[in-house]
């Protein structure tokens, strides 16, 4: 049995953060400059008080409302955070209880970032082809707001908040191709919120100021930068190529590329190392920054939307783990 | 690959600041322009001109443009 993508749809929280409100937090930054670079004019974060399971339930409130789904269809959440709740139970349960959902779903949560999506297509696609599920909603929720530090000029540019949900079924506008997954353990160090798990319960209160003024601190997101640059040029045009392999497709073959919006610069370098035509690559970041395992997702609602998802649309996502993944969507 | 041509592939990691000012001396972070975004820059370059993985902290304990160069060229083998 084939698996597809039957709908997308996604929510932003309420509260934007323009260039123009960083600039008057950091006047000392040239931060229009940069955040030109990065691709990201404005982002939306959560309110206090706002978690990863409230931008779930709307997401997936939207996805029934549009699309007219019949919410008790849905026999299996995927839920994809690294801001769960609590610790336990999973978000994935909350949510079933929320939106209301029959006891016959079954739930579960997966810690991923940048490559979640990915993860979460390849998990529902095996849901379904076992049969142990028809119809998969795939939810990917993040509040990365809460895990930076407040002075986090540099990330607090990137990163935004967001939730998508997709439906994944026995039919569909996308049918989901193969799949090909790595991961990189080593990698770990680079991209880090150290404290407050069981490792590290108690806070390490060890804030230093780097030389361009941004905070490095255990008890917030961390991001070796120039790390996370080489491991994505060093990983991505393998990734691409093996999924190529798998889908037993030519470069030529590929009408859009769809990656993790990391920021436009590190694309752009990704485009140009790998000769992807300008036309081809999808870019959608400017409104919403790098809202992490819910980038690939809003910007395949937004291709849609423009009417650019036709014929071999090619995903991957990357990053946090270090943690990657592909597969080919070919599209209606 | 002379330095003169590395220079050139270094200038053209920076916007906003005119080649003329780029040599082999240059020490490249006391330029205004320069940011971390001009670091990935040239880990780019490196990498798709010399096929050359070089890190942040390397490009960190650089000063000048030579210094990157010899770096490269010492990678390279």
């Amino acid at each position: 049995m084939a698996s597809f993508i039957k709908a997308i749809s996604y929510i932003l929280p309420d509260t934007i953060v323009t260039n123009q409100d960083l600039v008057g937090e950091f006047p000392e930054w040239s931060v229009d400059k940069i955040a030109k670079k990065v691709g990201v004019v404005s982002r939306h974060v959560v309110a206090e008080g706002q978690c990863a399971s409230d931008l779930a339930e709307q997401a997936a409130r939207k996805l029934f409302f549009e699309n007219d789904i019949d919410k008790n269809c849905i026999d299996f959440v995927l839920l994809c955070t690294q801001s769960p709740d609590y610790f336990l139970p999973t978000t994935a349960c909350l949510l079933q209880d929320r939106l209301g959902l029959g006891t016959h779903c079954g739930a579960l949560d997966f810690n991923l970032g940048c490559s979640g999506f990915v993860y979460g297509m390849a998990l529902a696609k095996g849901l379904i082809e076992s049969d142990a599920a028809r119809n998969v909603l795939l939810v990917t929720a993040e509040t990365y707001s809460k895990h930076m530090h407040n002075r986090d000029k540099g990330n607090r540019t990137i990163f935004g908040d967001a939730a998508a949900a997709t439906l994944v079924s026995t039919s569909g506008f996308a049918e989901i191709g193969s799949f090909d997954l790595g991961t990189d353990g080593s990698g770990c160090n680079n991209l880090i919120v150290k404290s407050g798990a069981m490792r590290h319960q108690n806070r390490f209160d060890d804030i230093a100021f780097d030389k361009s003024g941004n905070p490095v601190s255990s008890d917030h997101l961390y991001m070796n930068g120039s790390e996370i640059f080489n491991f994505t040029l060093e990983t991505v045009p393998d990734l691409v190529e093996n999924v190529l392999r798998k889908n037993r497709l030519g470069k030529e073959s590929i009408d859009l590329y769809v990656f993790h919006q990391a920021n436009k610069y590190m694309l752009d370098c990704l485009f140009d190392l790998m000769e992807i035509e300008e036309e081809k690559a999808f870019v959608y970041m400017s409104e919403v920054g790098n809202t992490v395992s819910s980038t690939i997702p809003i910007a395949l609602c937004e291709a849609k939307k423009e009417q650019r998802l036709s014929g071999n649309v090619l995903i991957a996502g990357f990053g946090v783990g270090y943690s990657w993944g592909g597969c080919v969507l070919t599209c209606k | 690959m002379d330095i003169n041509q590395f220079v050139m592939d270094f200038a053209e990691c920076f916007d906003d600041t005119d080649a003329s000012e780029f040599s082999s001396n240059l020490r490249f972070k006391e330029l205004e322009e320069w940011s971390s975004l001009s670091g990935l820059g040239i880990i780019a370059m490196c990498k798709k001109k010399f096929g050359v993985k070089i890190t942040g902290a390397e490009i960190m304990e650089s000063d000048t443009i030579q210094d990157v160069y010899d770096l490269v060229m010492e990678k390279r083998g």
